[in-house]
């Protein structure tokens, strides 16, 4: 196996991925309420409580505006507590992949797995928050059935990131660095508490290097019944940050486990 | 046919050669062990062997595949038992037969006709729907072994299959073996239960520091390599006749501890040495651990 190869794709990870389905299927009502639970309270919350003292933002209430972020960051929240922790857990703790990995398998298959299993799962997570802002009435215009497709790009996107980080963790506690440096700021800059255009000018020019902007970017508008501004930079942006992301995590699980 | 040939076979991790040029052949139907102190360089021979590290030289086939680059067709073939147990927890018992038999790419039909049978082997049939946390350390051991058949395997790896198990699990494992063997089944066993490679392997290589060092079967191994019997004996003056009058009665005399060991071809002389003093001893016929011990030294390896 040369160790900077591009990873190999093949339909291998489907028994993979349905290892982590049936897993998930025993949980499954828990696991998504448990999912909901947190970005509802946000949207209560900040939406209707703080939002209630808060002028209008582009035409619209400030609880609609924050729904349509809290769509974009839970879904990068539920891809990214999957590929970090539950894939560490069975990277490490469980040796779930080794015994995989005696079988016909190899950890191309198996890293290809937990890509597409996490982004499943937290595509799942995003449409169950976008059904609940549907039934809020937060969104009611027919350009936000586009983010059903948008939610499987967000979920891709921030599970590829993850892996690469879980390739190189020693324990848990080295995902601490990752939501402090990465994950707070991501969420904090990139739109979705607060149109990006609020910020200084240099910390403008950061979210726009940053993946979640530009979900926040796409998924916005559509939510509030808008067309999209740049669409195609914006899911190349992401498509890129997972393929990126994708590679660095399939080159240093190699180096992790196949010395 | 070789189920498995490995010729000059190489790894080394930071400058340290960990398998350093070993070469063996196995045949169908045959029980090969591999024996060796901690760290000798075993588990990962077999890691090689199954493509699961690349090697740094030498040649492997198994199932008459290249490996590392037809690893995964021939793992088709082949079953491990993996040293530490690797079950999924998160299953039941005949979870972890469905989830394991889909990585081959068993249709799920046939996968579940096979479960009744495995489960009868594993002797685990009252426990189908037992989560894995429920079972004791021999039976998940049980439960490893017979998951390693969910693909029919024409040879089987298996590292130290009886480690950390009580003598009733031990034994009942060791019957399961010798039934795979009567029906054509390969084994590739690594293990430091000397009785264990005795009762089961009929051909056997001890490995040292990443070499082979010797290799026949039991009986072979010993004739070859040490004298026919062995006495042991314990009390406060052994060392000082040990050092005096021992010498000339056995062949070699061995300290450890508070023991000393000799080794003879005629014991007779000893034994009545042995009868004139106050010292506690056993008579014994020499076996494979003296083998062990004499070519790999009896200081401790971490």
């Amino acid at each position: 196996m040369r160790p900077y190869a591009l990873p190999s794709m093949s339909l291998r990870f489907v028994p993979v991925w349905r290892r982590n389905l049936l897993v998930w299927r025993k949980l499954a009502g828990a696991s998504i309420l448990g999912n909901l639970a947190d970005p509802l309270i946000y949207v209560v919350g900040l939406g209707y409580g703080l939002g209630s003292m808060l002028p209008q933002i582009g035409g619209v209430p400030y609880v609609a505006f924050l729904a349509a972020g809290m769509v974009c960051s839970s879904t990068m929240f539920s891809a990214t507590f999957e590929a970090l922790y539950s894939a560490f857990s069975r990277m490490h703790v469980q040796r779930t992949w080794d015994g995989i990995m005696m079988a016909p398998i190899d950890l191309d298959d198996v890293v290809l797995a937990e890509l597409v299993w996490a982004a499943s799962k937290s595509a799942l997570s995003g449409t169950a928050i976008l059904a609940v802002i549907w039934l809020l009435g937060l969104s009611s215009s027919l350009l936000s059935l586009w983010v059903l497709a948008l939610v499987p790009l967000i979920g891709l996107t921030f599970s590829a990131l993850a892996l690469a980080v879980t390739a190189v963790a020693k324990s848990y506690d080295f995902f601490t660095y990752y939501f402090t440096l990465i994950m707070t700021p991501l969420n904090l800059l990139c739109g979705v508490f607060f149109p990006v255009e609020q910020l200084p000018a240099p910390f403008q020019a950061v979210a726009w290097v940053l993946p979640l902007t530009h979900a926040t970017a796409v998924v916005r508008p559509l939510m509030l019944g808008q067309v999209p501004l740049h669409v195609v930079v914006h899911v190349l942006v992401l498509l890129a940050y997972a393929a990126a992301g994708f590679y660095a995590a399939s080159v240093l699980f190699r180096r992790r486990l196949l010395k | 046919m070789a189920v498995l040939a490995v010729s000059d076979l190489r790894k080394s991790y930071g400058g340290q050669e960990v398998v350093a040029g070993v070469s063996f052949g196995i045949a169908p139907g045959e029980c090969f062990g591999l024996l060796g102190p901690n760290g000798a360089g075993k588990t990962t021979t077999l890691r090689l062997c199954l493509g699961l590290v690349d090697p740094d030289g030498g040649s492997i086939e198994l199932m008459q595949r290249p490996i590392p680059g037809e690893a995964r067709p021939a793992r088709l073939r082949v079953g491990v038992v993996p040293q530490m147990d690797n079950l999924d927890p998160d299953f039941t018992v005949e979870e972890n037969f469905l989830v394991y038999g889909r990585y081959f790419g068993i249709p799920e039909r046939a996968i579940r006709e096979r479960i009744p049978g495995l489960l009868e082997f594993a002797g685990l049939a009252a426990r189908a729907a037992s989560r894995i946390q429920t079972l004791s350390g021999g039976m998940k051991r049980r439960l490893t072994l017979a998951r390693a058949l969910i693909n029919d395997p024409d040879l089987i790896f298996m590292d130290e299959p009886t480690t950390g198990l009580d003598p009733q699990a031990r034994h009942l494992i060791w019957e399961r073996l010798k039934q795979l063997l009567a029906q054509g089944k390969t084994i590739v066993l690594t293990t430091h239960f000397m009785e264990e490679a005795e009762r089961l392997c009929a051909r056997l290589a001890i490995m040292d520091r990443g070499r082979f060092i010797t290799e026949g079967s039991p009986r072979e191994l010993i004739s070859r390599h040490i004298e026919p019997h062995v006495v042991e004996v314990h009390g406060d003056e052994v060392m000082d006749w040990a050092d005096g009058e021992a010498r000339g009665l056995a062949a070699r005399v061995e300290k450890s501890g508070e023991t000393v060991f000799c080794y003879a071809k005629d014991p007779t002389p000893l034994l009545a040495s042995l009868s004139r003093r106050e010292l506690r001893y056993l008579h014994r016929p020499a076996d494979l651990e003296d083998v062990f011990l004499k070519l790999t030294g009896r200081e401790l390896r971490d």
